[in-house]
């Protein structure tokens, strides 16, 4: 008997897309000076909006603008006001959610029901948490009264493209910051929804800048000579180029970056669970998510089977139409992107890993790519060193937990990684030896803005969400220098 | 008959042994008036890169020690530089031409800072983690790690208590350095050297070389087995251009605001310029207070 889900789409009316959008500079969007652009939905490949960019002297003018708001309102209002601010926003996010999860969904490409009970809820929640420390700086354990930085300079990637203005926006603010912030080039309308959220909430001009364009535009705004801190969320490669840039300029600098996640499966897992854990772990956004499960490290005595279980599993994934709300695998979010995750799948093959991806159809319009698994890989294959930011993992196996560690750490990231057993030591131990800066036991792809996230080595510095994130934005019981 | 003085020679410290720079280089550390005082040996790039191999093996037995054992041994760094303290304040004397009062002020604030830093390793975790109140049936926690291995450039004019200052704080937190001593004043850096190996610090933990900055600082600043660099001894021209080569691998990078007034209570920023923190989520199912259910 064949048994087929209708089709339940989600209404675009909801989304009120708009032909046109501008930037946010100064409290009012504006024209940029820079050429339009348009932003594709990649569920369809068709033109979705059109939006301006802006040039150098719009940069100039908003961090001018962040300045002015910096040091004539933001740094002068007592905490408590600024929280309330805060707490504002993340109400009036949650009141228009339907609204943020659909245009998120048709710019991003990622499926309906992750934006709508992921990325918009979990948007709402780090402005309601970071409101609550505004007046509460002093409580962090970095010395009786921590200061702001001045104007926080932002880039954010495409992958969570509202839920990243939000982990950039709300601890920049409630330290005492301001902030002019970069969407990516493909993802902008979700956040320019965002100012209107923000102009209605009467946030005062200037304190939030939202400066749209490529990556020029950001280099430009890193590079701004009126920028007091840095935050960027992308890849290593651009991250590295910013931290060259900006050598010997003293600015603080958070890097967001990269990473080869491992997930790591003992013989005593509970299989089914970690089945779902993997699945959750490299195909959670089309695997387009900085921490992805993306390297599968499966004990040798279950291997061949669990690797079985592990396809069949897959293979009922439902893969398409992001707007559909039974759609687990939505578009990958540009035509660019796809072409670079094929280009790596082709050099696995070339390298003589074996390939087996889900035979599900896909739509023939928009950027699509079947759930795919990799077997046979070895530690030196680009597929298991390189980021493939896509719905593609890399399988490995181990015998001792030591050699899963050493596995595991051997990457030049170390942003996250899973540990799969039923013995609570081990998985303990695990995460002690990890070097890594998120570890999931018998889990994966959990955030919470209470919990830390960031990376060791090369998948960057600095901390965003809890305690540490909000160290990021504060000056903070710094070394005594002589006068 | 007169007892004719056996005047040491001052060598590298690398892994815990005293050897010459591979390079068999020396230099001409003079006193403040510009006297021959000894030769120091002159650090190679090689030497550079052995002490980064012995520093990975430190990093490998001190990150596993466990916090209460780390403070004992910083300690007892303390116990063993009190016991020198007289050799200290002569040295200190005939290589920066400060006064007995002076000198003393700074073995004995020295002193002081270890036993400061050492208090500290078993408090790390609870200043500088937390307990995370996730929404779901998790025990979420954060807790500081060591960075890994540290390249230090030592600042210039406190030859005892500015080296000290910059290696504590990164060795409480569970890290191995490798440190290039300022180079006007090899034979304090060299003489504490021989401290810390008769303190029960393993083996590579702390590592210190004698030479140039210039020649070796920007070799320490692109290998890529250093985790992060303290470069409090660079001056501004020349910290750019390591801050450029650190990129290459993100290092972590520790640039003091200012001249450090190491006189001063130190804060925490040394502390967490070079710890990681680490988040870890477990499920707690159902039986857990944000798992639904009440008892």
């Amino acid at each position: 008997m064949e048994w087929e889900y209708s089709p339940a789409p989600e209404s675009s009316a909801i989304a009120d897309i708009k032909d046109r959008y501008l930037p946010f500079i100064d409290g009012s969007f504006k024209e940029g000076s820079g050429e339009d652009r348009d932003t594709i939905n990649p569920g369809t490949g068709e033109r979705l909006s059109t939006v301006s960019t802006v040039d150098a002297s719009d940069i100039d003018r908003a961090v001018k603008a962040a300045r002015r708001a910096y040091e004539d309102v933001w740094s002068q209002l007592p905490g408590p006001e600024r929280g309330k601010y805060l707490f504002r926003i993340a109400r009036a996010i949650a009141e228009r959610s339907r609204e943020l999860a659909v245009v998120e969904t048709l710019d991003n490409g990622k499926p309906i029901k992750e934006t709508r009970d992921f990325d918009v809820p979990a948007a709402a929640q780090h402005f309601f948490y970071h409101a609550g420390w505004a007046d509460k700086l002093q409580h962090l354990g970095l010395g009786p009264a921590p200061r702001p930085l001045g104007v926080a300079g932002q880039v954010i990637p495409w992958n969570f493209p509202l839920l990243m203005a939000a982990w950039k926006i709300a601890p920049a603010l409630a330290a005492g910051n301001t902030v002019v912030i970069k969407p990516a080039e493909t993802t902008p309308l979700s956040i320019l929804v965002l100012a209107e959220i923000i102009a209605d909430a009467d946030l005062p001009p200037g304190v939030v800048n939202i400066v749209t364009g490529a990556g020029d535009v950001g280099s430009t705004l890193l590079n701004h000579p009126g920028v007091d801190k840095v935050a960027f969320t992308g890849s290593t490669a651009v991250g590295r180029r910013i931290q060259r840039e900006l050598a010997g300029t003293g600015r603080k600098i958070t890097l967001e970056l990269g990473g080869k996640g491992a997930n790591i499966i003992f013989d005593d897992a509970a299989q089914d669970q970690a089945v779902e854990g993997i699945i959750n772990g490299i195909f959670f956004n089309q695997g387009q998510v900085c921490c992805a499960g993306s390297r599968l490290l499966v004990q040798e005595s279950i291997a061949d089977e669990f690797i079985e279980r592990l396809k069949q599993r897959v293979e009922t994934l439902r893969v398409g139409n992001p707007m559909d709300k039974n759609t687990d695998v939505g578009a990958i979010n540009s035509e660019a992107q796809l072409g670079r995750i094929t280009a790596l799948m082709d050099a696995g093959l070339a390298e003589g890993a074996e390939l087996w991806s889900s035979s599900c159809v896909l739509p023939k319009n928009g950027f699509y790519l079947s759930p795919s698994i990799f077997t046979n890989a070895t530690p030196s294959m680009r597929i298991t060193r390189e980021e493939i930011f896509g719905p593609v993992l890399t399988t490995m196996t181990f015998r001792t937990p030591d050699e899963a560690v050493t596995k595991a750490n051997n990457s030049p990231y170390g942003l996250s990684a899973g540990v799969w057993t039923e013995k609570g030591s081990r998985a303990m131990g695990m995460a002690a030896a990890l070097r890594s800066g998120v570890i999931w036991d018998n889990t994966f792809n959990r955030f919470d803005p209470a919990a830390s996230f960031g990376g060791y080595k090369e998948s960057g510095f600095g901390r965003e969400g809890g305690p540490s994130g909000l160290a990021a934005y504060l000056e903070t019981d710094d070394e005594a220098v002589v006068q | 008959m007169s007892h004719l003085a056996v005047s040491k020679t001052y060598k590298l410290f690398i892994g815990g042994a005293f050897p010459r720079s591979e390079s068999g280089r020396t230099y001409q550390a003079r006193d403040n008036k510009g006297n021959f005082m000894a030769n120091a040996a002159l650090a190679s790039r090689k030497d550079l890169r052995d002490a980064v191999v012995a520093a990975r093996k430190g990093y490998a037995a001190w990150s596993k020690a466990t916090p209460y054992n780390r403070g004992q041994v910083i300690y007892r760094i303390a116990e063993m530089l009190e016991g020198r303290r007289t050799e200290f304040v002569e040295l200190i004397m005939i290589s920066t031409g400060a006064s007995i009062k002076i000198a003393t002020a700074e073995i004995d604030a020295a002193i002081d800072r270890l036993v400061h830093y050492a208090g500290w390793t078993d408090k790390l975790a609870a200043v500088l983690g937390s307990a995370n109140p996730v929404s779901g049936p998790y025990f979420s926690y954060s807790a500081p790690e060591p960075t890994g291995v540290v390249g230090i450039l030592a600042p210039l004019r406190s030859p005892l208590l500015g080296l000290i200052s910059v290696i504590a704080p990164v060795i409480a937190g569970g890290n191995a350095c490798l440190v290039v001593a300022a180079e006007q004043d090899p034979c304090v850096a060299i003489t504490f050297a021989e401290v810390v190996a008769t303190s029960d610090v393993p083996g590579g933990v702390i590592n210190i070389l004698t030479g140039r900055v210039s020649e070796l600082a920007s070799h320490l600043a692109a290998h890529a087995d250093v985790n992060a660099l303290d470069l409090t001894g660079a001056d501004a021209d020349l910290r750019e251009s390591l801050e450029q080569a650190a990129a290459e691998t993100v290092k972590r990078v520790y640039v003091p605001k200012g001249v450090p007034d190491f006189a001063a209570a130190p804060g925490t920023a040394r502390l967490r310029a070079f710890l990681e923190i680490k988040t870890v989520w477990h499920p707690t199912g159902a039986l857990s207070l944000s798992g639904g259910t009440s008892y």
